[in-house]
């Protein structure tokens, strides 16, 4: 999802595990939260560090693609209501910064640690916006996928996680709305905005289905994760669901998915559907998708030009306290 | 309708009642006015606040800061609502069955009449916060003058505005300030905005015919009477900033008479390009 | 690397005058900024009337490893809550 492939060793069984990783685990199991001082083996950390940081990651990258209409919204509401959205991912981006810095990392290091490309953002946000039906499907897909992952892991083990979660799962629930209403009105407007929604959703299907991850039917890496609590459904499972939830949104908008193959099978109660094409995923997450290199060098460029500012007032905050610090003194 | 997840707070749903409560005006009447005079007037300000809420829109997700992403994307959402009350009301007025966003999104550059300083690019975050500070100044005392207008639509709109308006001020003085006696080079990107938008600084104060007919029908100040309490809040400020206050009294105007710089027709066709490009088509 | 703005606790009040909760952190270079940001951060959706914030590096916090000792032991003591008694009905609500 937000944080796909990220690697963690393989799973440990009980008798492997010493006295503290076992009381460790039987914490997790019993649903225990554990919290930023409590021990913790280094590997929990560590998936903690990257996982989060991935998640903070893919919320302030995840601000570009529709940050690129910001400016030329069709009216002055959806204006308002993008700016306000976009607003929120920094926000939410904000929130998993400040849950990986309980974990002994600070912001600035994992922002350097994205610049340098050592850090990965969901594949998702190297596709392009191209036309306004995009802010629609952005929010009905890659929202509607984002909250498949996000409502669960509001119960993830590590407690500054779940519950910078909870706040974002509170705020999260306009977006996906507001993306299907953008996605109604063109779907009931002009043939050409009906046009256009086909379009995003053309675009934007097999991409929001890589969001989950590579099948993890043998993943050990997941299994671990998956017994630390800090993933919480297997990437399949997840995808199966978002199929399931917004094959009949599509049908109500009156748009096809783009996968001749989709149909409903009444054995699993699921509908079977293509899977999308994994080597393009690799070559996205590798850094050949249509618009990784603007990304970044965006996030870089925001960095680096608002050094100044940064040291600025940090050079005003030493100051001003030297000029209190002899009266107080006194 | 295929079942969305719900998520929605209680008070949401309450806050989007109460939105839309209040955004029906009672009939009052006009006070004795010339109509184009405040149709201009109305134009002026929906304008002005349209475009600087458009300009400090394009941070979103560029900014220096993520605090500060967050706190410049309050700002530009207070400034477009602004305009949809302050266009609103100007639709109203000159009657012909248009909206705020066909003022907004069909009218041509020769047609506006935001202020020349809101239209100047943003150039770096410290020109953007000088621009930013220099206007709320003026803006401040402006809604304050118009709280007690003679027009209940306008008294108002300013009241809701001020409360918002009071904010973008205290931060924007507070940034300037921490900016200009900062580091040597927050100081001089300070100073050079500084320079750069002073001579924009003049057309807020000056007055045409239409200006002063709103300003007898006690629907707006004269402009000119502002200026005394924003050179005060800008001298104070600036002297915190260690920043000098230029000595220059040249003002570029033309504006509010639908003059503009080049940078507006670059603004209003990226702005207006959906409704351009699709006329007749519902968003 | 230049120096990272330091972390801050924010605080807010909500409407119905409970106290302060915790509602997350922020970076500020000083406390008034903190503030600033806070208001801008954990208000947006009219979620408070009143911001505390306080440095990160400011807090002391009780070990882990003493939850035994420091919460068990209330543990013990019911007869702190209400419950524990038994009223008879006749004596009406208290």
């Amino acid at each position: 999802m937000y944080a796909q492939l990220v690697q963690t060793d393989g799973l440990k069984k009980p008798e492997e595990m010493s006295p503290e990783e076992r009381a460790f685990q039987e914490r997790i199991d019993r649903g225990e939260k554990i919290e930023p001082k409590e021990w913790m083996p280094e590997g929990y950390r560590k998936t903690l560090i990257r996982q989060i940081g991935q998640h903070a990651h893919s919320e302030i990258v995840g601000q570009l693609p529709e940050g690129n209409w910001i400016t030329r919204a069709p009216t002055l509401e959806r204006k308002a209501i993008l700016l306000a959205k976009v607003q929120d991912e920094a926000g939410h981006g904000l929130y998993l910064y400040c849950a990986a810095e309980t974990l002994g990392v600070s912001r600035d290091e994992l922002m350097e640690l994205l610049h340098r490309g050592k850090m990965k953002y969901s594949s998702i946000f190297n596709y392009p916006t191209l036309t306004w039906a995009d802010m629609g499907a952005v929010g009905w897909l890659v929202d509607g996928a984002a909250i498949m992952n996000q409502v669960p892991l509001q119960r993830t083990s590590f407690g500054p996680y779940s519950r910078a979660m909870i706040r974002i799962c509170k705020e999260e629930s306009f977006h996906q709305r507001q993306g299907y209403a953008v996605m109604m009105k063109m779907c009931a407007g002009t043939p050409q905005q009906k046009a256009m929604a086909q379009d995003a959703l053309n675009r934007l299907w097999y991409p929001s289905l890589m969001m989950f991850g590579p099948s993890d039917k043998d993943s050990v890496h997941s299994a671990q994760s998956m017994a630390w609590k800090i993933k919480m459904n297997t990437n399949d499972e997840l995808r199966q669901k978002f199929v399931d939830q917004t094959v009949p949104q599509a049908e109500y908008l009156g748009l096809t998915i783009p996968d001749p193959e989709l149909k409903w099978n009444e054995e699993k109660g699921g509908y079977d559907f293509s899977e999308p094409d994994w080597s393009e995923f690799f070559d996205v997450i590798a850094g050949n998708g249509p618009c990784n290199k603007d990304r970044l060098g965006a996030r870089v460029k925001a960095w680096d030009d608002g050094a100044w500012f940064r040291e600025g007032l940090v050079a005003h905050a030493e100051k001003a306290a030297a000029r209190k610090a002899p009266l107080a003194a006194e | 309708m295929p079942s969305l997840p719900d998520m929605n707070t209680p008070d949401v749903a309450e806050l989007a009642r109460e939105a839309a409560a209040h955004s029906h005006h009672t009939e009052i009447p006009t006070p004795d006015v010339d109509q184009d005079a405040f149709l201009e007037f109305l134009l002026r300000l929906g304008d002005t606040t349209l475009i600087l809420g458009h300009r400090v829109s394009e941070w979103c997700g560029h900014s220096p800061a993520l605090e500060e992403d967050i706190a410049l994307a309050n700002v530009a959402l207070d400034l477009i609502g602004q305009t949809q009350m302050w266009l609103g009301l100007a639709a109203e007025v000159e009657g012909k069955g248009r909206t705020a966003d066909d003022l907004a999104y069909l009218r041509d550059a020769w047609d506006f009449r935001n202020l020349l300083l809101v239209e100047r690019p943003n150039g770096d975050f410290g020109h953007t916060l000088m621009r930013q500070f220099l206007f709320d100044a003026w803006h401040f005392e402006l809604l304050n003058a118009l709280a007690a207008s003679t027009d209940a639509r306008v008294g108002e709109i300013a009241a809701k505005a001020l409360k918002e308006v009071a904010y973008h001020l205290e931060r924007s003085s507070d940034l300037v300030i921490r900016l200009g006696d900062g580091t040597e080079e927050s100081n001089r990107r300070m100073r050079e905005a500084l320079e750069a938008l002073w001579a924009y600084t003049g057309e807020m104060f000056t007055a045409d015919e239409k200006d002063r007919a709103v300003a007898e029908a006690g629907i707006a100040p004269d402009p000119e009477s502002l200026r005394a309490a924003w050179e005060a809040t800008v001298r104070d400020v600036l002297e915190q900033a260690t920043l000098a206050v230029p000595a220059s009294t040249f003002a570029h105007k033309g504006g509010k008479r639908g003059v503009h710089t080049e940078h507006l027709g670059y603004i209003l066709a990226e702005m207006q390009f959906l409704q351009r490009a699709y006329p007749g088509s519902s968003w | 690397m230049s120096k990272e703005w330091p972390l801050w606790e924010v605080f807010i009040r909500g409407q119905h005058g409970l106290n302060h909760r915790h509602v997350g952190s922020l970076h500020a270079p000083d406390a008034e900024m903190a503030i600033n940001n806070a208001r801008d951060v954990y208000t947006r959706r009219n979620e408070g009337v009143s911001i505390w914030v306080v440095p990160s590096a400011a807090i002391t916090a009780s070990s882990p490893s003493d939850k035994g000792p420091l919460f068990e032991p209330a543990n013990s003591k019911v007869y702190r809550h209400p419950t524990f008694y038994d009223i008879p009905e006749e004596v009406g609500h208290m």
